[in-house]
């Protein structure tokens, strides 16, 4: 089965920050630029993790491991793995906010809704897109999609 | 009688594990569970959350309707393993059913502790512990039937805090009363101790330390009030005891399976007796820090087990690796992550990096030993917490990033670059 992934380059990344944004739109009621920065309430997070130190930066989504520690923590079943896609996703409602894929995800890469306790974001590589946004917008080939056989 | 091919007791998170572990490699012979609950599946942690009213009781399963039908396992509820033995692979359930396996694996969780206290018998209302459903939904009956507003909880580790987590959610201020001279006294340091007990005390929740209960006192079959090492008498209408669990040792009592505090095994999960597998909070394997076996009580640990018990099972060799103690809790409206070594002993070559925030009321607390991280602590600042779990697991020589690792912005950045790389690289990624 071939299988996408998301691949990331620090040496390309310029620390723009655009992959966020439209990270943010894609997963907006909207899904349009604007609206989602201006008229949408809770503005989604981005499930992107940005980080910058001097001249290095990358931006960083969830790797979608092959035995990932996130579903096997997961105490409600929201957090699992799609046979098909082979792509680790979140169902919300299910979640209860206990925060154990937080705990145990090596990258760091869930994001916690504290307030609302819910797991805020996580890839899903724009599942309901054709292409990711954060690779289709990052204007340096930093985020790229690659196909690997699984 | 047909031989079960694989025989699974217990029916919680390891067995799940156990049993996609097995379809994995081994579609053809038959599995079966048997449990002495009635619910076709729930999560053990969800009955906090459950108890707060925050979930009902759909939500509680945490695989689907169609698990063990998709799974090919015959699931038999309702029925307690009475005995085992183990030159025949055999076990007796309640109902005098025999069922004989080729392989088994044991796990069946932990049972609640319950200190000697006078007056105690089990024919009193309004006293309860917290592990099953069962109890839970009674406990939750009582608490609506009985409009009750005063609860007195005995316990102030992680599950007594469940207990209180829950309660709070459901309008209830609890008094909490603690063995030690502070509460999650195995699970945190002194000063993430007394923030968790300042913000309980703000929320109404009362926080007695030092002191046990010692007697109680009933009017008409209910219990009425409590009395105290110290002297101290509390009326209550109702007492959970969360003290802890221990493991559930029933049914290998008198077989001539090895245990120690739980049962005995081995890198595999195999117990002494061939073909014989226990995996869970009953079972105690390695834990990756001290090198000995140790129960850890805790799903991620239950879950792995329960995969390596039946990947081994199916006849593919596998190895568990060991984890450690890590936990993750809310109480009142503080996020907390804890792994590892916490508290360390003076003295004993530690170092301790820590720094609280006063303004934003977090903690972070990491524990060092031979440049390594081996504990960690997070009040109010969990959001890169699986990183530092990485750290340990992979036991990275820190001492280059050492005065970054307690920074608001600690990430995959402060890694050296060569094992950042190494990290994202996943099966047929290149960065």
């Amino acid at each position: 089965m071939v299988k996408k992934r998301i691949v990331i380059n620090e040496e390309y990344c310029m620390g723009c920050r655009v992959c966020e944004v439209y990270c943010v739109t894609q997963h907006s009621a909207s899904k349009n630029i604007l609206k989602a920065y201006k008229g949408e309430y809770p503005r989604p997070a981005s499930a992107i993790v940005f980080e910058q130190k001097g001249h290095i930066s990358f931006a960083l989504q969830c790797r979608n491991c092959e035995e990932p520690p996130c579903v096997e923590a997961c105490l409600t079943g929201a957090m699992y793995l799609d046979e098909e896609k082979g792509y680790v996703l979140h169902n919300r409602d299910k979640c209860v906010g206990c925060w154990m894929c937080i705990m145990v995800c090596p990258f760091g890469v869930i994001k916690p809704d504290l307030e609302n306790k819910v797991v805020a974001s996580k890839c899903d590589l724009c599942i309901e897109a054709e292409y990711p946004a954060c690779v289709a917008h990052c204007p340096n080939e930093a985020i790229k999609l690659v196909e690997i056989d699984g | 009688m047909d031989k079960i091919r694989y025989l699974i007791i217990g029916n919680s998170v390891a067995a799940v594990n156990c049993v996609e572990a097995i379809r994995g490699y081994d579609t053809t012979n038959d599995i079966t569970i048997v449990s002495d609950e009635e619910p076709f599946n729930y999560s053990r942690p969800l009955l906090s959350y459950y108890l707060g009213g925050r979930i009902t009781q759909e939500r509680l399963p945490f695989v689907n309707r169609d698990f063990y039908e998709k799974h090919r396992v015959n699931l038999i509820l309702g029925k307690r393993a009475e005995r085992l033995d183990v030159s025949k692979k055999e076990v007796l359930l309640t109902d005098s059913t025999l069922l004989s396996c080729d392989r088994c694996l044991i796990s069946v969780g932990g049972v609640p502790i319950v200190p000697p206290i006078e007056g105690f018998h089990d024919n009193i209302e309004g006293i309860f512990t917290f592990l099953k459903l069962k109890e839970t939904k009674n406990l939750i009956d009582y608490i609506k039937r009985e409009t009750i507003k005063d609860v007195v909880v005995l316990g102030g580790g992680l599950i007594g805090l469940k207990v209180v987590e829950g309660l709070v959610e459901r309008g209830i201020k609890p008094t909490v009363i603690e063995l030690m001279d502070r509460i999650l006294a195995n699970t945190f340091d002194k000063e993430a101790s007394s923030i968790i007990e300042e913000r309980l005390s703000q929320g109404g929740c009362k926080v007695i330390k030092e002191d046990t209960i010692q007697g109680i006192e009933t009017k008409g079959g209910k219990i009425s009030s409590i009395f105290l090492r110290s002297g101290k008498e509390l009326t209550t209408s109702l007492l959970i005891i969360a003290v802890g669990v221990r493991p559930n040792l029933e049914l290998v009592k008198g077989t001539p399976i090895r245990v120690d505090r739980g049962i005995l095994v081995d890198r595999f999960m195999r117990t002494n007796i061939e073909d014989v597998y226990a995996a869970g909070d009953c079972a105690q394997g390695i834990d990756f820090l001290s090198k000995t076996n140790a129960v850890i009580a805790i799903w991620p640990v239950a879950a792995r087990q329960g995969r390596t018990a039946g990947l081994n099972m199916s006849g593919i060799t596998t190895e568990y690796p060991g984890l450690f103690a890590m936990n993750s809790v809310q109480i009142i409206d503080i996020p907390t992550i804890s792994f590892g070594i916490t508290n360390p002993p003076e003295e004993e070559g530690y170092e301790v990096l820590k720094r609280q925030d006063k303004t934003k009321g977090a903690y972070k607390k990491i524990v060092l030993k031979d440049s390594r991280v081996v504990g960690i602590i997070l009040l109010n600042c969990i959001e890169r917490a699986g990183v530092y779990g990485m750290l340990i697991r992979e036991e990275i020589d820190v001492q280059d990033f050492k005065d970054q690792l307690l920074g608001d912005d600690f990430g995959l950045l402060v890694l050296p670059k060569d094992f950042r790389k190494h990290l994202v690289e996943g099966r047929g990624i290149v960065v």
